[in-house]
This record gives structure tokens, C-alpha cells and sequence, in this order.
């Protein structure tokens, strides 16, 4: 396959950045999104010119560090991660955008790599148990209904990469919230803090300078996990018991 | 958003039942609006009902307005960067240009058949019509370019409220799970149904000659 890749370039958190045009040539469609990169970069080395910086980590699409803005959609046309997604999902010619994460809460630090340390301060402001769990206990030490495990779990598989924030019309980070306070929500262990989470939760994704959600449901399509908008709803409850309280 | 917003559907059902009241005839729908004025009597003064209606409307207008102008602002501020490659036309811009399109028209329509009550209609002036509700709202929708103008302003509201409606019950916390969530978009699909059908009866038979 040949392709036209039209990426963004950026020296620095304080450079202007600006779209470059490069061409590859000969990419296997059985490669990975970054593998294509990688091409790339090999070339760009050999001609002597700065390699395209981009996060990636497990390649296996399960640690959430890789996310690319591709033509337009947070992690490219297929639902999965951007290490997961595969060039048999281009075409021969085509010409693909790629940007970074645009949020101002994602500041860019070099290239196509942003800076999520907004998400791990959202998680310090609450999304933990303040209590040493120790090893795993026994399956039946804490009764959990199935139901209330299930959804724990679905809403746990948030791996954090910062693709509904990428996709939201308004640069809200409230799916990501919302499956963190759902986790925590359905399970006996998080019931102690639960009010308290929330409230200083949603502070300090206010004050990072996310955007306001407006259920418009571009992150739930965006996910790669699939975390569904009814983790939203649990989250807008849990916050205005909290204030009520 | 919800809270305001929800006032508004109840109203605009309202709203709706007393223009279908058209189709009864004149003395039916002028019924109707005089009682609008004279219900609760003597427990409330003339037309009480009417303006402890109206400011309700207009503080959850003020509500309604701000909150969305300052999401609008928030979501600016939020992403100065802006995407070279914008993949879908997003419901954002439906909610806030719509609901815009929206205020303005409620402006044209209070100017029209509240504040100035004046007619459109060349062929139909003077007091006996415009202090008529019932010869008001037929010599209005007779003019073509004024039924386009509900028309459009009915589909913007269609599209306001089958989001809102939906958006309203995620932000109260009552799509908590799939089956809650599925039913919230229906719940919004079905009223915006409901609203733009019941609203485009009278309008439409008083132009196409079915009332006169």
C-alpha cells in the first residue's frame, strides 16, 4: 500500500505546530497503525530528519498510553486502539490525517504526544479506597451480586487513554469519571468514600479545564473498550446525592 | 439544562392541546383562551394563572439560556486547538445553533400572537381579526412564507428535544443502566414525534384550506 500522511508536527509544549505532508510506501496491510509509524520514522531517520514522536507501550491494546486522532476519529476507524488497528482498514492512496489529542487539559508536549497527568490528578482527587485490600481475599470473603460485579467490571476496563476526551465536542473527560465513580460505585469497597469521591472528582476535572458534558455520546463511539453512557448517569446521581447530603 | 428544560416540555404539551383546540372551531378555541385567563377565579386575579405561567417561563428561559451559553463558552475554552480533520457534523452544534434559531423564533411568534398581535395577511386586517385568536391564527398560517417559518422552527424543536429529552434524563441520573438508557432515547425520539405532529396540524390544515 502507498499512502499520503498528512501529520502533525510540533518541536515543543511552546512551539507552533503545523501539518506536514510525507509519503510511505510498500506498507503490509497485516501492520499495525504504529508499525506504519515506525516505517515512517525509519525513513525520516535516514534521510536525517527528526522522528514523528508518538506514546505507545503494550502494543497489545490493553495500556491505554497509545491514541492518535486518525482523519478525524479518536483511534482511527475501527473500534480498538491505535496499536490494535490495522492498515487492511485503509486503502491503497489514501491520504490520512493524524493529530494529537485536542483538549487544552491535554497539553501537547512533542508531536503527537499530550500529556495526560490530568487524568492521574482526577484519579488522586478520588478514585481510589483508602483502605489496605491486602492480597486478593476469597471469592465469597465480600458477597458482591452478579449484576453489580458485571457492571464494576465493564466500567474497570477504562484503560484511561484519553479517547472520549479526544472525541468530545466539548473536551469533557466525563465518560472517563463516569467509569472510574461506576467502578468504585457498584462494589462494597468503594461505599465509604463514594460521596466524597465524586464531589472532588468532578472538581478537579473542572479545574484542569475539561469541558462541560452534554450527553452527546461521542465518547461511548470513540472508546475502545466500549464503556457505555449509562456510566454518566451513575456518575450525575452519585454527585447530586453528594450534594444533597 | 434538565430542570429548565423539562418546564419547557411540559409547557410546550400545553401548548400544544390548546392549538389543537383549533380544530373544535372559533368558539371552542376562543373559549379556551379566554379561560386561560380566567381560570382559578376569584381565588387568583384576572389572567393570574397566565402570569404566574409566564414568569416561570422566562426565569427557566434565563436558566435554560445561560447554562447552555456558558457550556458553549466551556467547550471553546476547552479545546482552543481545533481538529484539521472533523469527521461528523456533531449534535453540539444542533442543540446550540438550533436552540438559538429557536429563541429568535420565540421572539417572532410572542411579537406575532402575544405582544403586537398583528397579521401577516394582506387580505385580512383590522380589529375584528387581530383581537379575534381564532381569525388571527387562520389569517396568519394562510400566508405561505409564515407557515414555512413554524415548519422550520418545528424541526429545530424536534431535534432540540430529542436530545434534550434524553440529555435531561442522563443529567437527573435515570439512565443507569442499558435498558434505562435505551428507553430514555425512545422516551426523546417518541416526544419530539409527538410535538412536531401536533404542532404542524393546525398550521398546515388552515394552509391547505381544511379550516377557515
Amino acid at each position: 500500500m502507498n499512502l499520503t500522511l498528512k501529520i502533525w508536527r510540533q518541536a515543543g509544549p511552546r512551539h507552533r505546530g503545523e501539518l506536514k505532508t510525507y509519503k510511505v510506501s510498500d506498507i503490509s496491510p497485516d501492520m499495525s497503525f504504529l508499525e506504519m509509524l515506525d516505517v515512517l520514522n525509519e525513513q525520516l531517520n535516514a534521510a536525517g530528519e527528526e522522528p514523528v514522536a508518538f506514546d505507545s507501550d503494550c502494543r497489545e491494546g490493553i495500556c491505554g498510553m497509545c491514541g492518535l486522532m486518525i482523519s478525524g476519529h479518536a483511534h482511527g476507524p475501527e473500534k480498538t486502539t491505535t496499536c490494535q488497528l490495522h492498515m487492511r482498514s485503509f486503502s491503497d492512496g489514501d491520504v490520512i490525517t493524524v493529530e494529537p489529542w485536542r483538549a487544552d487539559a491535554f497539553p501537547v508536549i512533542k508531536d503527537l504526544v499530550v500529556d495526560r497527568g490530568s487524568f492521574d490528578r482526577i484519579i488522586q482527587a478520588g478514585g481510589y479506597v483508602s483502605v489496605n485490600t491486602g492480597a486478593a481475599p476469597d471469592a465469597h470473603a465480600t458477597p458482591v451480586p452478579k449484576a453489580n460485579a458485571d457492571r464494576a467490571f465493564v466500567a474497570a476496563e477504562c484503560i484511561g487513554c484519553g479517547a472520549c476526551v479526544a472525541a468530545c465536542p466539548n473536551a469533557s473527560a466525563m465518560l472517563f469519571m463516569g467509569a472510574k465513580v461506576t467502578h468504585l460505585s457498584e462494589l462494597p469497597q468503594g461505599q465509604p468514600e463514594r460521596m466524597a469521591r465524586v464531589v472532588s472528582m468532578v472538581e478537579q476535572h473542572d479545574e484542569e479545564g475539561f469541558g462541560g458534558c452534554t450527553n452527546v455520546g461521542a465518547c461511548s463511539q470513540a472508546c475502545p473498550k466500549g464503556i457505555p453512557q449509562d456510566v454518566i448517569s451513575t456518575l450525575n446521581k452519585d454527585l447530586r446525592s453528594a450534594l444533597r447530603a | 439544562m434538565a430542570g429548565t428544560g423539562l418546564v419547557f416540555v411540559g409547557y410546550v404539551l400545553l401548548h400544544m392541546y390548546g392549538n389543537l383546540k383549533l380544530l373544535a372551531g372559533e368558539e371552542a378555541f376562543n373559549t379556551y383562551a379566554e379561560h386561560l385567563r380566567t381560570i382559578g377565579e376569584p381565588m387568583l386575579p384576572h389572567g393570574g394563572l397566565l402570569w404566574a405561567i409566564r414568569v416561570v417561563l422566562v426565569l427557566s428561559l434565563v436558566g435554560h439560556a445561560y447554562a447552555a451559553y456558558s457550556l458553549w463558552s466551556r467547550a471553546g475554552s476547552a479545546r482552543r486547538t481545533k481538529y484539521a480533520a472533523v469527521k461528523t457534523a456533531s449534535r453540539t452544534a444542533w442543540m446550540r445553533w438550533g436552540g438559538t434559531f429557536i429563541l429568535l423564533f420565540v421572539v417572532w411568534h410572542l411579537l406575532q400572537f402575544t405582544i403586537l398581535k398583528f397579521s401577516v395577511n394582506g387580505d385580512k386586517q383590522g380589529a375584528d381579526v387581530t383581537q379575534n385568536p381564532y381569525e388571527l391564527v387562520v389569517a396568519s398560517f394562510q400566508v405561505p412564507w409564515n407557515t414555512l417559518i413554524y415548519v422550520l422552527a418545528l424541526v429545530a424543536l424536534a431535534f432540540h428535544l430529542s436530545h434534550g429529552t434524553f440529555s435531561a434524563q442522563q443529567t437527573l441520573g435515570l439512565t443507569g443502566d442499558a435498558g434505562a438508557y435505551r428507553r430514555a432515547k425512545v422516551v426523546g425520539h417518541a416526544l419530539a414525534a409527538v410535538v412536531v405532529v401536533g404542532f404542524l396540524i393546525p398550521p398546515l390544515s388552515i394552509l391547505f384550506g381544511l379550516i377557515t
